[in-house]
């Protein structure tokens, strides 16, 4: 008996390994029913696998069954595998047993598609709601939506999850198209829309009846996978934001593409994930929620890729010298922000401690300011004078000669041929 | 310049900045007994603890601070490192000085020490969120042993309280040699007497339930199996998992071959 749930679940977790959503903040559900946990805004990650990504949830498909045929996706019809479904109680027993011994934040629920959308769905819903009412279960789930299911499958659904997401899968439609003939990017739209409203509705009904349940009170998230099909970076970027900006997404999730498959149509197998790539697109989605930048000032169609050796940021800079040097002592915080080499907690403290006086080198370094980056871009109290102005090429060499890229040994500069 | 010597208590720290406003007497070095050398050559004032005057400085602090630098207060008091002590010690002075403004005063080289090393102790809380694990033991108490660096239990009490309502569980320190115990209603202190049973951080533990060995094959293979072969970066998986914690961690465990 448990050698068969051992199997299942080594099964079902592997399969589930290529969501990248492993976020377990911004639930807010207390533990006011005397059952088992809570979450917080914050999350908490339990521990980190081998390749450096956090485990927070047990992220498990309910099966790898599946009536679709996406060329990037390992539980496609067409793969030989094994295959395997966990019953309900199973799900639920697991849960409950991983989450009493503190391994994990809750349950990240996905599946492959058995039968049809409503079918799966409705599987879906069983197991959250077993383990909300039966077993009053409080900690995080996150619920994967089936694209297709009926509206009503997936309001339920969502007074119990904390997270709902559906995944983009590829940035653009026409990559979709090469690799997933059946999807559309409107059938993904279609439920985030519908979630969306629900969302705002239910918040509106709590401003009147205090009784009002939550309705995925954590939000909604997506995926893109990044390298499969020849979109460009602009292209990656400009979708991220619209879909935050339309459907006030949490979160955009960047999947590099793990060659899984020998499909002609993509990257074969053994190739390198893009693994810098995907570093630079969530940089730069960072830069768009917490740093107040503009997709369109980073990337567009003069710049339609992020450069691989820096940080989109310094980039960024390097292009726009004329805002620089920024006086650190007298600049508004939404403009020390923008200086590389400052983050958003040295920026705050910068902001508070300059109020007692100016402030200079070394209380810079102290306060974490990476200094060797800022230096060319700031002004302080004792800033050495100088009289050259340096062009972006200039400061950009020194930086890279100062710092030692973690990604030097990657080097993928093209060599000259002619 | 003077020594003061205190005995490492909250208690004896806040009776030592009511003395130094009492005397008055310039430059202090704050030390604890345990690590007080005698000097010759300077003069040494052995702080005696003493309610009163400790009660008129913590009120004192209450006045001056917002909530988050009280914090940060105590758990520089639970760092127990001698850098943290002297810290506190000048925050204190320095603030009673020159009033409540000065508690964000990045420049100055105490408040600073305040927020790193209060930081330092914040995320070692968090890992112990993070990286207990619990065993179910036969007698149905879910039990766990720990030796974090910083004193962190009175942080993690309430934590675990509101989520584990409905277990009984045990989280004990063994470097300091006291543990938490929930019974379903309060957390209590508890001092377990370890001459009859195995000291340990609750893997490896002889008395677990029948269910146990299941679960932590389950975890461990879960763990296993969530791992992206193509993606492996080893240096990157210490950095998030320092090797100190393994001990504690079930997914870290290996049977012998």
């Amino acid at each position: 008996m448990s050698e068969r749930l051992r199997e299942k679940l080594n099964i079902l977790a592997d399969a589930a390994k290529y969501d990248v959503s492993c976020s377990s903040s911004g639930g807010n559900r207390k533990n006011d029913n005397k059952g088992l946990g809570n979450s917080h805004a914050s999350g908490i990650c339990h521990t980190y696998t081998e390749d450096g990504r956090c485990v927070s949830l047990l992220k498990i498909l309910l099966t790898n069954h599946c009536i679709f045929d996406c060329a990037y996706c390992v539980s496609r019809k067409s793969n030989d595998i094994t295959r395997a479904a966990f019953t309900v109680e199973e799900v639920v027993e697991l849960t409950m047993n991983f989450y009493r011994r503190n391994y994990i934040e809750g349950l990240f629920l996905s599946s492959g598609i058995f039968k049809n959308a409503d079918f799966t769905m409705e599987r879906l819903l069983r197991v959250v709601k077993k383990l909300r009412l039966e077993e009053r279960f409080n900690g995080y789930i996150h619920l994967k939506t089936i694209p297709g299911a009926s509206e009503e499958l997936i309001r339920e659904a969502g007074m119990y999850a904390d997270r709902m997401s559906i995944n983009l899968e590829m940035p653009t439609e026409s990559g979709l198209k090469l690799l997933a003939p059946e999807k559309t990017h409107q059938q993904v739209t279609q439920p985030l829309g519908f979630i969306k409203n629900q969302i705002v509705q239910f918040k509106e009904e709590r401003k009147l009846i205090k009784s009002t349940p939550k309705f995925v009170s954590a939000g909604q998230s997506t995926q893109m996978v990044i390298g499969a099909t020849p979109e460009t970076d602009k292209e990656i970027m400009q979708t991220a934001a619209l879909f935050y900006k339309d459907f006030s997404l949490k979160r955009v999730y960047y999947s590099g593409y793990i060659p899984i498959s020998y499909d002609n149509r993509l990257p074969m197998i053994g190739s390198q994930p893009p693994l810098i790539r995907e570093n630079r697109l969530y940089q730069t989605d960072w830069l768009m929620r917490f740093y107040g930048f503009h997709v369109n000032e980073l990337l567009n169609d003069a710049n339609p890729h992020l450069d691989i050796d820096i940080d989109p940021k310094l980039s960024w800079a390097l292009r726009n010298l004329q805002h620089f040097p920024v006086d650190i002592n007298v600049a508004a915080y939404k403009v020390i922000l923008r200086i590389p080499g400052i983050g958003v907690t040295s920026a705050k403290k910068i902001v508070q401690a300059r109020k007692f006086g100016k402030l200079r080198i070394d209380q810079l370094k102290k306060i974490g300011v990476a200094y060797n980056r800022a230096k060319y871009f700031i002004k302080c109290a004792d800033s050495p004078y100088q009289l050259k102005d340096y062009q972006g090429s200039q400061i950009k060499s020194f930086i890279q000669a100062e710092s030692q890229s973690k990604y030097l040994k990657y080097d993928t500069s093209q060599l000259i041929l002619f | 310049m003077q020594n003061y010597v205190f005995d490492g208590s909250f208690e004896g720290l806040l009776s030592a900045v009511f003395n130094w406003f009492e005397r008055k007497p310039g430059q202090v070095k704050l030390q604890t007994e345990a690590a007080f050398q005698p000097d010759a050559f300077m003069p040494c004032l052995h702080i005696v603890n003493e309610r009163e005057k400790a009660d008129r400085v913590w009120k004192g602090l209450q006045a001056n601070l917002s909530k988050a630098t009280l914090r940060k207060f105590y758990c520089t008091y639970l760092s127990e490192l001698e850098e943290g002590y002297t810290a506190l010690f000048e925050f204190a002075c320095y603030l009673f000085t020159e009033g409540a403004a000065i508690e964000n005063n990045y420049g100055n080289p105490y408040v600073l020490a305040l927020s790193k090393i209060a930081k330092k102790v914040e995320r070692e809380k968090h890992r112990m969120e993070a990286f207990i694990r619990f065993q179910h033991n036969a007698d149905g108490i879910y039990y766990c042993g720990i030796d974090p660096d910083f004193n962190v239990l009175p942080l993690i009490a309430t934590h675990f309280k509101n989520r584990y309502a409905d277990q009984q569980w045990i989280i004990y320190d063994l470097k300091r040699d006291y543990g938490l115990f929930y019974d379903l209603s309060t957390v209590e202190e508890i001092n377990i007497d370890f001459n009859q049973r195995q000291k340990t951080t609750g893997i490896a533990n002889a008395i677990v339930s029948e269910k146990e060995g299941l679960y932590a094959v389950l975890w461990k293979d879960y763990f296993k199996s969530t791992n992206i072969q193509a993606r492996k970066n080893t240096k990157l998986h210490v950095q998030h998992v320092p090797k100190r914690y393994w001990k504690y961690l079930t997914e870290k465990q290996f049977e012998p071959d």
